[in-house]
């Protein structure tokens, strides 16, 4: 196979840090290089070195055998390098071919914009490489997964044969990772070369030809799925031994926390998203909700902790008749709540942590007296609590917006902890986080449940609800379809529940996801 | 922080990115950061104005138009012209050091007072201009704390002002100690409630405080023509003029000095009012939720914070200080209210907000810039017989280059420092 480029000694610095290390790397003719490793190891800095974004201090870059002198992502593109960033760069109300040809466009008459031949070629790379797209879709109205696709096509339409993926399953579903796989095999199998960046163990075994695991800037090893393990990778990567699986002792269930009879509740679009669900939580158990992203499961959490209106059924926790009640007399039930979607419900990023760690206890003692904020006392828990949960942070004055993700989660898993709970609904609790904060918040959720605090786990990513929850409860279009003993279930079982199928009915269409 | 010894036992564990940076070198480094962008927009805004001032005189254009015959008169009178119109301006908004410097000495030698009233005027002046301005711009900041832009301190400040100049002449025989907290009280609450109504209406309808705001200063602006021309006209020979009665003598701020020194106690209360919304903001529950609403709107309503409460919260305490400056310049100044009292002070304040970085100290700080600008006008146009427009002008690079921070940054090529800049408002989208 030839070598389509080469990175050689690689060294970038920003102030204080050393971001990559004279990193070397090859990347061979129609083969998947995962770059493995953990939020902060460097992975995007060299990518973005690679396409232009950064210059690198020390390094030389071989495309095709020659040396290259990549400035910019233009000069990248006609050294036939593309990139899809995390974050899509596409313009929503444009067409998928407007899209596509923004840049870059084709005119008649030189003045007005040539659609259709574009649209055609959208439509035979689509075929070439069986990417689902349709050139005519505004990308407003498209899936997450769709304009993945799109960006895709982007690159593919600029005749680019390196692609590099930066963390592309983060946004995906299950079903939409396996299209995505699909995709990218299809793509190596006639001659497209893939950079796959991701911090997830598995999906790299899956789709990789070859692993390099980078660590605090620096290439740890080079390696191929069939030579290593799964632990072998999280000990490259982590740099210690990893408990991947979590251990716990079978749940002692005490009585009902949590009540839900008939809920429903409507989504933005003023649609019931959760219809006429009802589940029951226990003290000490962990209830682990599976389903596919979008099923009711936001809506849900939204509706039992008040943040969103209910419409009809009931909650009742401890007893109490909390449907209608307000967030605050929720969370005074003694309810935490770790969001979705932390940076933007769990935490105010301009805050410093001190003041992220009191954001909803700020207005009792010792915290406030009457009306005055009671500054030492609320330093002084920030720092009882930085040193139990081991945030890393400069200080508890510092700004959250300068943590790392694991640490960001950290703050909320410490303030909602430090209070006297009895129910703890956690919403995807370790999205986006390193190997190392997940077991680290799987270990804490644990702890929670052998407290004797009933556990609401609300998460898409069947590996963390199998391996925590007592209880497995499937969502499924608003409602919840089965509920399954935690060690009794398998994946295949889940994954077709999760998609709206009891076992024993199998008559299955090929799309059900793994 | 105590978590160095678990650092080396647990390594793994949450590792901080690369981007974790070293503790802050120091305080005074950050302090002169925050300042470099103000003092560099005074000083570019007033580079710029210069070539205005230059434009402003026929005669300095005329020696343009010979500028090849003799290129060094040209450029001899530039900078004479420049030079004298800025002094003029320095000597108007602060004094002469010189003559303050000889008035202290015949103060202590002699006990004679006059000549420090003379030698302090012009500072004086400057400071009974801030003070307006810096009511209105702690109104406009404190909204901007919340995530509200409120447009409407314009309106809010006539309302005050209105409030202030009935009380302070409908009510006789009061004593001053009661007649004057009166006064400025009920000119508080009124704006309280004229702003509070946007407030409301936006955390109830979703009705975006900018057009509510902006479309009260009209219904202000024609209740004060309304009232000056009607029901609140003063009778006699001003006939035909709009404005009000004066107001009783135990309706005036109190003065600290003998005439022709204005200084009036609003300069203090202004300055209290600035400690108080910063006791108000950092140190109570009540400025934590505003802040947190502010802040992030969806992690207030997670933590519990009353969306609602706050927002009338917000608009009520704004527009109550937008009105307490209308109120002030009433009691402490004019003693009178006339239709078009005020020169523009709640759109000013804006700009004051922002570049005061909704602090209430910096929010002084630039009220006390304009101040002495605006007051510094009027000596440079009669010392130097440069137009007064030409403080609007300098007022104005000034307000553009605080306000679009990054042009400074380009001039200078200061680097963005940490790279998260203060967010005033929320976008206009509503929410």
């Amino acid at each position: 196979m030839p070598t389509v480029f080469e990175l050689q000694g690689i060294t970038k610095r920003f102030p204080g840090v050393l971001a990559n290390d004279h990193i070397h790397l090859t990347l061979e003719q129609g083969e998947v290089h995962a770059l493995l490793g953990e939020n902060g190891a460097g992975k995007t800095t060299l990518m973005n070195i690679l396409y232009g974004l950064y210059t690198p201090d020390e390094g030389t870059i071989l495309v095709h055998g020659s040396e290259a002198k990549i400035t910019s992502p233009e000069d990248a593109l006609r050294l036939g390098i593309g990139m899809v960033h995390q974050h899509f760069m596409l313009v929503p109300p444009f067409t998928v071919t407007e899209n596509v040809m923004l840049g870059v466009e084709t005119l008649h008459y030189g003045l007005f914009l040539d659609r259709e031949s574009v649209a055609r070629r959208i439509r035979d790379i689509a075929d070439q490489y069986g990417l689902q797209v349709d050139p005519a879709a505004r990308v407003q109205d498209l899936s997450v997964g769709a304009q993945q696709r799109v960006e895709i096509v982007k690159i593919l339409y600029r005749q680019a044969n390196i692609l590099i993926l930066d963390e592309p399953t983060a946004v995906l579903t299950p079903q939409e990772v396996e299209d995505l796989f699909k995709v990218i095999r299809e793509l190596v199998a006639r001659g497209v070369s893939v950079i796959f960046i991701s911090h997830k163990l598995k999906e790299v075994m899956d789709i990789a030809d070859r692993i390099t695991v980078l660590r605090d800037g620096k290439v740890v090893g080079t390696t191929r799925p069939a030579d290593t393990s799964l632990a072998t990778l999280a000990r490259m990567m982590v740099g210690r031994e990893v408990i991947l699986t979590v251990d716990k002792a079978p749940a002692r269930m005490g009585p009902v926390v949590l009540e839900i009879k008939d809920l429903q509740v409507r989504d933005d679009r003023k649609q019931m998203a959760v219809n006429g669900l009802s589940l029951e939580v226990r003290a000490g158990e962990i209830l682990g909700v599976a389903g596919v992203q979008g099923n009711g499961q936001t809506e849900l959490v939204e509706g039992l902790t008040g943040l969103r209106p209910v419409s009809g059924g009931e909650v009742h926790i401890l007893g109490h008749d909390t449907t209608h009640a307000s967030p605050r007399r929720i969370l005074e039930q003694g309810v935490a709540h770790i969001p979705e979607d932390r940076q933007r419900d769990g935490l105010v990023l301009s805050y410093p942590v001190a003041d992220n760690l009191v954001l909803n206890t700020y207005y009792l003692p010792p915290f406030a007296r009457g009306m005055e904020l009671q500054a030492g006392a609320v330093l002084a828990s920030a720092a009882e609590l930085v040193r139990q949960f081991d945030i890393r942070t400069p200080s508890v004055l510092a700004l959250t917006s300068g943590l790392s993700g694991g640490n960001q989660q950290k703050v909320i898993v410490a303030r909602e902890f430090s209070r006297p709970i009895q129910l703890l609904i956690a919403s995807q609790p370790t999205r986006g986080l390193d190997v190392g904060s997940i077991e680290y918040i799987h270990q804490r959720l644990v702890e929670k449940r052998d407290q004797g605090c009933a556990v609401l786990l609300v998460s898409p990513e069947l590996d963390e609800i199998m391996s925590l929850s007592d209880r497995i409860a499937v969502m499924f279009r608003g409602q919840i379809i089965e509920t399954v003993v935690g060690g009794a279930a398998t994946p295949e079982q889940l994954g077709l529940l999760m998609a709206g199928i009891h076992p024993g009915e199998e008559r299955v269409p090929a799309a059900v996801p793994a | 922080m105590g978590t160095s010894v678990q650092k080396e036992t647990q390594p793994g564990i949450g590792r901080e990115g690369p981007a974790s940076q070293p503790r802050a070198r120091n305080a005074i480094w950050q302090v002169l950061n925050t300042l470099s962008i103000p003092v560099l927009a005074l000083f570019t805004a007033l580079v710029i104005s210069a070539f205005f001032i230059l434009a402003s005189d026929p005669v300095i254009l005329a020696a343009y138009g010979n500028f090849f015959q003799s290129p060094v008169h040209a450029l001899a009178i530039s900078w004479n012209e420049v030079a004298s119109a800025y002094t003029a301006l320095f000597l108007g908004a602060i004094g002469s050091p010189a003559a303050i410097v000889v008035a202290i000495r015949t103060y202590l030698a002699t006990g004679q007072t006059n000549g420090l009233i003379q030698a302090f005027y012009p500072f004086s002046e400057s400071l009974v201009a801030a003070t307006p301005y810096i009511f209105a711009g702690l109104a406009v900041a404190l909204g901007f704390k919340c995530g509200l832009f409120n447009i409407g301190a314009e309106g809010q400040i006539y309302i005050g002002a209105l409030t202030a100049a009935y009380v302070g002449y409908r009510f006789t025989g009061l004593p001053w100690i009661i007649h004057a907290p009166l006064t400025l009280l009920a000119a508080a609450l009124a704006g309280a409630v004229w702003a509070g109504i946007p407030g409301y209406l936006k955390a109830k309808t979703g009705a975006h405080e900018v057009i509510n705001t902006m479309m009260m200063n009209y219904v202000a602006f024609n209740l004060a023509d309304f009232l000056l021309n009607g029901p609140m006209k003063r009778g006699g020979s001003t006939g035909y003029i709009p404005i009000s009665p004066d107001i009783q003598t135990s309706a005036y701020l109190p003065k600290f000095f003998p005439d022709p020194i204005r200084l009036h106690a609003g300069f203090l209360i202004a300055l209290v009012m600035a400690g108080a919304m910063f006791w108000f903001l950092w140190r109570t529950t009540l400025g934590f939720e505003l802040r947190t609403v502010g802040s992030n709107l969806r992690a207030a309503k997670y933590a519990g914070i009353n969306i609602t409460r706050n927002f009338v919260l917000a608009m009520a305490l704004s527009g109550a200080l937008a009105a307490m400056g209308g109120a002030g310049e009433v009691m402490g100044v004019n003693h009178s209210i006339s239709q078009s009292f005020s020169p523009g002070y709640g759109y000013n304040s804006i700009a004051l907000a922002l570049m005061g970085g909704s602090n209430p100290l910096g929010v002084v700080l630039a009220s006390l810039l304009f101040g002495a600008l605006s007051n510094g006008a009027t000596a440079m146009q009669a010392l130097a017989g440069i137009p007064i427009d030409i403080v609007s002008i300098v007022q104005a690079f000034v307000i553009m280059f605080v306000a679009a921070p990054a042009t400074i940054r380009f001039i200078y090529r200061l680097k963005v420092e940490g790279g998260v800049q203060a967010v005033f408002t929320r976008g206009w989208g509503g929410g």
